[in-house]
């Protein structure tokens, strides 16, 4: 194939974490890859797979205490073994050959220096050319990763840019030195997906004009796909598959590859039941369920009816001055029973204080919310308490929204506590202890504490929570968003069983539009907090009738062979 | 990555954050000790107040300035004119006044009209002196001017100091935990209210304020705690206003909101279990601060009454001690509050690196 000798390899590269009691983890087991001159390898896994760790041994930024890489281990850049390196070697090589984009472009960029400081001193460090110099060479590389107004742009500080513009700093500082190695760890993780798609078209074209390799770093198999000319899958801490990204696409070999790509929700079908890694590792084949048809029909009875409900942010500048900021503007819908309405948006759309506003968590300040006739914005809190029950919200993190002080038990047995469910402590640990079994989680959970469970599991406990008090809508705001792919379906199919027995009605709140498509009857679009569309699942995703709906869907990474264009530079 | 790894199970399950808090001050080497000498004190101290030991500190049971045992023959020697210097003393002063052909108020014993009650008196404080108990002539940490052992004050005072210093710490705590979640909970008008109470509050030096307090209300244990109290909540208040601030946004507090929780339920039975952790630390430092203003008060006189005795009053004793060399006391005063205050001050890290539930 290539006879000439690969940019980077990594040979039995073995790391090793030991934690407080002395007990060793092994996050990376002995795993070998090259990466070729002009390419881009993707390594793909989910947490835990040990692929950060990975990214981190090549360019040595793992901690020193408390890390053990075996002196076995190696990894080979232009013949030198970056593990045995000295300090002031590695110095040159990092930033100069190879070159990091992280995940959170706010916390790698210097909030109290100009973006364009930040750039010209990452020039004079690494290519020594004078200040003069230095400042021209900024100004190309902003305007060649695509800053508007780069003179200007020069001058501002991180926190005058938007998340994409941050990246795109984060981006021209890495090819300020021409690297020949790109390591980009998520790069486009915290971005919202409109943006994201820009980012991976910017990095993929100055790949291409460069020639440099790129060694890019993801959880998500879809979006590597559309650019990458390698995959690697790695499950915990060892390599699964390593093939062209043809291949991994169309004919996986692994068992963990073809899951990881089948159980995420896809945009062209909607199986009753997603699949789990545990459908494919077991020796029987899987079976894809029978499809699952959505939408309102006509014998539907409405059970929330919002109409045009309104939010304001207010702010306070000084003594007496006020600032508001309307966040939701006039958003109307209605919900029918059993049913679930999709609400999609991107960051700051707010879709998340629509929900907060709907139980009353967040002061609305116009609008009706009509729960079976009544209007919950005008109850009294005594008269509230009683629609609070019948109304529950699933927060995103799952790690924040569980009180770290509080045993599963107390978890669950407060709301029947305070709704006067069950008469006595026995009573409601015994109800308690069901419903975790209704969720998937053994009885004897109860005596644990959230800090001893995974995201997954805790998102279980989370809607067990909820479900203690019997709702009849069940708002989850990103619900899912911060969980594992393989971990995400399972949640999903929980939701949906739920759905199914207890005849919940759903309130779905999602940046992500394949997960909506899946769980959703009607689907409302929202842009800078105003409703631009509003349709049945299935209308809206193969008809949009907003440009914005329309850019929404176009953004969604579709893995191989929707591979990106390279824009002409 | 979504989210970060989930750290290694434990090896222990089911473990609330607040044992495994203990664990780790368990493991920590420095932190522990310093917990025991805290234990020890605590212990010495209620021995003390309960009068199991050192009650009768009030007793004069050697010479004064009677120096430690260790130090006996190289202490200073203190002069004590007893009863037979006096005696010797009026001898002479007889025989000068014989020869001057008259007594010492110019008058023969016929004439003098006192004599006969003169004789009586001294014949009575014969008796008393010769009832009361042998005197030592050494201590082990030696005697003060009265003749009271330096130890058994030295426990009394602990459990005096100790005692000021925790209430007026759990005092101020409970003041400064209440005015701050009300503040940084409901915000608003009530928080405006009390954020300018508190500039007005620290804006007078804390000094001025304890002795203002002082000079009105009083000597005593209780006047001394209510003091401190006062003046010391500000800290603690401005801690809770922020961690409350910072907590009733949280998802979890929010999530208590959804199912109904109250608002006393959310900040008492919610947040104020996971910033418990934060006052915890702040308990053992205002105790250290407290300690050492209990001791300046004193020293400055508005501390404890006469009857009482504790570390500052002690130390108040000191300077006119160490002009004749007297040094003991104040060494010993010294050594035991700098052993505590230091253990206090290590206990408080300990604590704040053993509870803070971020570092696993």
């Amino acid at each position: 194939m290539n006879p000439a000798p690969p940019l980077l390899s990594v040979r039995k590269l073995r790391v090793s974490f030991r934690d407080e009691h002395g007990h060793g983890a092994e996050a990376v087991k002995g795993i070998s890859f090259d990466i070729p001159a002009g390419k881009t390898v993707a390594l793909v896994g989910e947490s835990g797979s040990g692929k950060s760790v990975t990214a981190m041994a090549i360019t040595r930024l793992l901690p020193e205490h408390g890390c053990h890489i075996d002196p076995d281990s190696e990894i080979l850049f232009g013949g030198r073994n970056l593990l045995t390196a000295s300090r002031s070697e590695l110095r040159s090589l990092r930033g100069g050959d190879i070159a990091m984009v992280f995940q959170e472009p706010m916390s790698s960029l210097n909030p109290v220096f100009s973006v364009g400081e930040q750039i010209i001193e990452t020039l004079m460090l690494h290519t020594g050319v004078g200040r003069k110099a230095a400042q021209q060479r900024a100004l190309a590389l902003m305007q060649e990763v695509g800053l508007p107004a780069p003179e200007r742009k020069m001058r501002s500080y991180p926190h005058q840019l938007s998340g994409g513009q941050q990246q795109r700093v984060m981006i021209a500082m890495a090819i300020a030195c021409e690297p020949k190695l790109l390591i980009a760890d998520e790069p486009t993780t915290a971005l919202d997906v409109t943006i994201q798609q820009q980012i991976l078209q910017l990095l993929a074209s100055l790949q291409q004009k460069h020639g440099m390799a790129v060694l890019f770093i993801s959880h998500d198999l879809e979006l590597v796909g559309q650019f990458a000319d390698e995959v690697i899958v790695m499950h915990h801490g060892s390599i699964h598959e390593h093939a062209p990204v043809r291949q991994i696409f169309e004919a996986p070999q692994d068992a963990y590859t073809k899951a990881l790509l089948r159980c995420r929700p896809h945009l062209a079908s909607r199986p009753a039941k997603l699949p789990v890694i545990r459908d494919f590792l077991g020796d029987s084949c899987y079976f894809e369920p029978p499809q699952r048809q959505r939408g309102y029909q006509t014998d539907d009875r409405v059970i929330l009816e919002v109409q045009g409900l309104s939010v304001d942010y207010h702010s306070r500048h000084g003594w007496f001055g006020h600032h508001s900021q309307r966040a939701v503007d006039g958003v109307s819908f209605t919900l029918m029973r059993g049913r679930t309405l999709g609400i999609v948006g991107e960051s700051g759309s707010g879709k998340s204080t629509l929900g907060l506003a709907l139980i009353r968590l967040q002061q609305a300040s116009a609008g009706r919310v009509l729960f079976e006739g009544e209007d919950m914005l005008a109850l009294t809190p005594r008269q509230l308490r009683d629609y609070k029950r019948r109304i529950q919200i699933v927060f995103q993190n799952p790690y924040a929204s569980l009180n770290p002080r509080f045993s599963v038990a107390q978890i669950l047995t407060e709301p029947m506590l305070l709704h006067g469910i069950g008469c006595d402590t026995a009573e409601r640990l015994q109800l308690a202890g069901d419903w975790l079994e209704h969720v998937g989680l053994p009885r004897k959970a109860l005596a644990k504490y959230p800090h001893e469970f995974s995201g997954g599991q805790r998102q279980r406990i989370a809607i067990a929570r909820c479900l203690t008090m019997h709702p009849e809508i069940l708002i989850c705001d990103e619900s899912v968003s911060a969980l594992d792919v393989s971990v995400q379906a399972q949640v999903l199919n929980l939701l949906q069983a739920l759905q199914d027995e207890l005849g919940l009605s759903y309130l779905f709140i999602s940046h992500d539009l394949a997960v909506v498509k899946h769980l959703s009857d009607q689907v409302l679009v929202m842009q800078q907090g105003r409703c631009v569309e509003l349709a049945d699942a299935d209308t809206l995703y193969a008809a949009p009738q907003h440009p914005y709906t329309r850019q929404l869907l176009d953004a969604i990474p579709q893995g191989w062979p929707h591979c990106i264009r390279p824009r002409p530079a | 990555m979504p989210h970060s790894s989930p750290p290694p199970a434990a090896p222990h399950p089911h473990n609330s954050l607040t044992r495994i808090g203990w664990r780790r001050l368990r493991r920590d080497r420095v932190g522990f000790a310093a917990l025991c000498i805290v234990g020890a004190y605590l212990l010495l101290a209620l021995a003390a107040w309960s009068g199991l030991v050192a009650s009768h500190w009030q007793d004069e049971v050697a010479h004064p300035y009677a120096p430690p045992t260790l130090f006996a023959g190289s202490a200073p020697h203190h002069l004590e004119l007893d009863a037979a210097d006096i005696d010797a003393a009026d001898r002479r002063a007889a025989s000068a006044a014989a020869q001057d052909s008259s007594g010492a108020t110019g008058l023969s014993a016929d004439e003098d009209p006192l004599a006969a009650d003169l004789a009586a008196a001294e014949q009575q404080s014969a008796q008393y002196r010769s009832a009361g108990q042998a005197r030592a002539d050494s201590l082990p940490l030696g005697a003060d001017q009265r003749g009271r052992d330096v130890l058994q004050k030295l426990l009394q005072g602990s459990a005096t100091s100790l005692q000021v210093g925790i209430a007026g710490a759990l005092l101020a705590l409970a003041i400064g935990t209440v005015l701050g979640a009300l503040s940084g909970y409901f915000g608003g008008l009530l928080d405006d209210l009390l954020m300018w109470g508190y500039s007005v509050f620290t804006s007078v030096p804390d000094m001025l304020l304890l002795l203002a307090f002082a000079a009105v209300s009083g000597r005593g244990i209780g006047t001394v705690v209510l003091v401190m109290a006062f003046t010391s909540w500000t800290g603690t208040f401005r801690l809770m206003r922020a961690e409350f601030l910072k907590h009733k946004g949280r998802d979890y507090v929010r999530a208590a909101d959804a199912i109904g929780a109250g608002h006393g339920r959310r900040m008492f039975h919610h947040i104020l279990p996971n910033v418990g952790h934060l006052l915890l630390v702040q308990f053992s430092m205002l105790t250290v601060a407290l300690i050492k203003y209990e001791a300046i008060l004193s020293f400055l006189g508005f501390g404890v009454g006469v009857t009482q005795v504790s570390w500052g009053a002690m130390l108040a004793e000191a300077p006119a001690e160490l002009l004749q060399g007297y040094w003991w006391q104040m060494l010993a005063v010294t050594l035991c509050m700098s052993l505590l205050v230091t253990a206090f001050s290590l206990l408080a890290d300990s604590l704040r690196d053993a509870l803070d539930p971020k570092v696993k």
